[in-house]
């Protein structure tokens, strides 16, 4: 099962198992069922709980809060992540600071799907990673889709916690299998966190990523073992923010995103980590992300900008040998 | 407070003035005394230097909620925004729980977190950023209409407030979607500083009929007038008819506090139009009697706050 299958699987699921949720996006009834396909069937199955809305992302977020308000859920789906910047009052301002600011826990169940991501040559208010934008928001929880985690799972969660929550999905992650980790790693998937190691073997290092960059970082793992014997462990939140993460005993950490340098998600993670662990490192986290640069179109310039399975293997080989 | 006014409808120029208190219960007329009792003791307190932060006033459109308030169910939601006092008190009667809020006082209606401008209680909420409850009021009201047949969603806004998008996103899907949402327009001709006419092109009756959706001005300070010639509109809208009703109304205070650049001329045609002393020519006795009931309440209501620990 492909991600995206997965994804509307447990949209379906969901739908099914909550009479009180509804579904909000542009595009999302059939037969069109979404610009990327993943609500396809859900307008068919649920009609009256799933609608196609004007082009207004604000409004969208904002009846979705007001459902949520009423005591209903809802999910939207942004048609892409990108336009997250238009629904960013609604979000931060309405939503998030409602579970608070009225001086008691106030439940909002609800959820904003959001595609990010380059690499598909859609260019620079269509391609970007915005977490970085959304973190540090009281009320606020984001995830990040992984094709380490059921996103039943991950989209049960995030109602269960009657918060807002933002789940980034990486646009290039819709079309790869569920649980594909070839050998010699092993995947370990019984949790918030998914872990991908060399078993029996103890690492050099931890690289914390995404789920949108996580077979980039795959990638690095395999040729970072066959021609450097370095050994790294990967280790895949699907909760991004706030973050929580159990370290294996390492010295050195990297955290890989596809997110544009300067106040990166993966500085969260740093901060983490120093904070926990810094007794026990080698030296501060590495960060690993794409370059300060909107995202070009053309393919041979969007990879120099997009952080690669090449600039992860060659940081962490500089880092540990220099 | 305010100087006696002539009694004259303002829309009407010099036609004969009728009298605005036919029908008019006690009990509304001690609620717009109260309230304006209310938003005088806080300029009052400000003035002592006895309250943190900022508030913003309703002095001279206090009849708006209370004329509302006689077309609304409890079972509606009600919407407000940074000039929300009156409508909180039209609602819940609270003045303590609301100065407590306002002051971070004990008995505060949310601990004192939200303040003047954020402020829930059962299906009254506030926010302070304009024009952001009007699609959250479409979702009540989306919620409303499939679970609740017949109530409706309230929303408060000023004439400023339209010149935020989020309202013509709001508009369009209400109307798209038949949602019971009453959108009050109180049209005090002034977004803070700025006169209507520098922030408006247009009108906001052309605005609303762009949704297909109706309009209705309220040209006068009547309450009895006021709800008779809504009632089949509100009606309406708890059918599924969106409706934006505009208020033609004045503010007598500043923005905020101490912030009023406007000139001696404009303060004084506010003051001119204000309901207060129409009501008050139009039956002294019954007025006074309850004006001074209504502003010894609320001085007890501050005595008791101000004494009150830390919420």
């Amino acid at each position: 099962m492909r991600v995206a299958e997965n994804l509307n699987a447990a949209l379906h699921g969901l739908m099914e198992r909550e009479p009180g949720l509804y579904l909000l996006g542009e595009d999302v009834v059939d037969p069109y069922g979404g610009a990327f396909k993943i609500t396809r069937g859900l307008s068919e199955r649920f009609p009256g709980r799933v609608l196609s809305t004007p082009i207004s992302e604000n409004a969208i977020t904002g009846v979705a809060a007001g459902l949520a308000l009423a005591g209903d859920s809802a999910i939207v789906e942004m048609m892409f992540g990108d336009f997250t910047a238009l629904a960013f009052d609604q979000l931060v301002n309405f939503a998030a600071k409602s579970v608070t600011m009225y001086g008691e826990r106030l439940p909002m169940r609800m959820v904003v799907r959001c595609p990010v991501g380059g690499g598909r040559g859609y260019g620079p208010t269509h391609s970007q990673s915005l977490q970085k934008h959304f973190v540090g928001v009281p009320g606020l929880a984001l995830y990040e889709a992984s094709p380490f985690r059921d996103h039943a799972d991950v989209l049960a969660e995030m109602l269960e916690r009657a918060e807002p929550c933002v789940l980034f999905e990486d646009k290039v992650l819709y079309t790869r299998p569920m649980y594909e980790v070839e050998p010699p790693f092993a995947l370990r998937a019984d949790g918030g966190t998914a872990e991908v190691s060399l078993p029996g073997v103890r690492p050099d290092c931890v690289v914390v990523a995404g789920g949108g960059v996580a077979h980039r970082v795959l990638d690095a793992m395999r040729s970072l073992l066959v021609e450097e014997e370095i050994v790294c462990t990967l280790l895949v939140p699907s909760r991004i923010y706030p973050v929580e993460l159990e370290l294996p005993d390492v010295r050195q950490v990297f955290v890989v995103e596809e997110g544009t340098a300067g106040g990166t998600w993966g500085a969260e993670v740093a901060h983490v980590v120093h904070q926990r662990h810094w007794a026990r490192l080698d030296g501060p986290v590495t960060l690993v992300h794409s370059a300060d640069s909107v995202i070009p179109t053309a393919a041979h310039l969007e990879r120099e900008v997009l952080v690669s399975a090449r600039d992860v293997h060659r940081t962490i080989r500089e880092k540990l040998r220099g | 407070m305010s100087a006696p006014a002539p009694l004259r409808e303002r829309s009407h120029g010099d036609a004969p003035a009728k009298s605005p208190l036919t029908g008019l219960s006690d009990q509304d007329l001690s609620l717009m005394l109260t309230i304006r009792a209310f938003e005088s003791t806080l300029l009052d307190l400000f003035d002592r230097g006895m309250l943190n932060g900022t508030t913003h006033t309703c002095l001279g459109q206090e009849y708006v909620p209370v004329a509302l308030e006689g077309l609304l169910a409890p079972g509606d939601h009600v919407f407000s925004n940074h000039r929300g006092h009156g409508h909180y008190l039209a609602r819940h009667r609270d003045p303590e729980g609301l100065l407590a809020e306002i002051m971070g006082r004990s008995g505060a209606v949310c601990g004192g977190v939200g303040g003047s401008q954020h402020i829930r209680r059962d299906r009254y909420l506030s926010t302070g950023v304009q024009g952001e409850s009007l699609p959250v009021a479409c979702g009540v009201a989306l919620h409303l209409k499939r679970t609740e047949p017949g109530a409706l969603a309230c929303v408060y806004v000023g004439d400023g407030t339209f010149g935020e998008g989020a309202v013509y996103e709001a508009l369009n899907i209400a109307s798209l979607w038949d949602l019971p949402l009453l959108v009050v327009v109180e049209n005090n001709g002034i977004a803070q500083s700025t006169p209507l006419a520098a922030n408006m092109a247009g009108s906001i009756a052309g605005r609303a009929a762009a949704f297909d959706i109706e309009h209705r001005r309220v040209d006068t300070v009547d309450v009895t007038a006021i709800r008779r010639q809504l009632d089949p509109a509100v009606r309406a809208v708890r059918e599924g008819r969106p409706l934006v009703v505009e208020f033609a109304t004045h503010r007598l205070g500043p923005h905020s506090k101490g912030d009023d650049t406007r000139s001696a001329q404009d303060i004084a045609e506010a003051r001119a139009a204000d309901w207060y002393p129409r009501y008050a020519a139009a039956d002294p006795e019954r007025f006074a009697r309850l004006d001074a009931a209504a502003r010894a309440h609320i001085d007890a209501v501050a005595a008791d706050v101000v004494a009150r620990e830390p919420s």
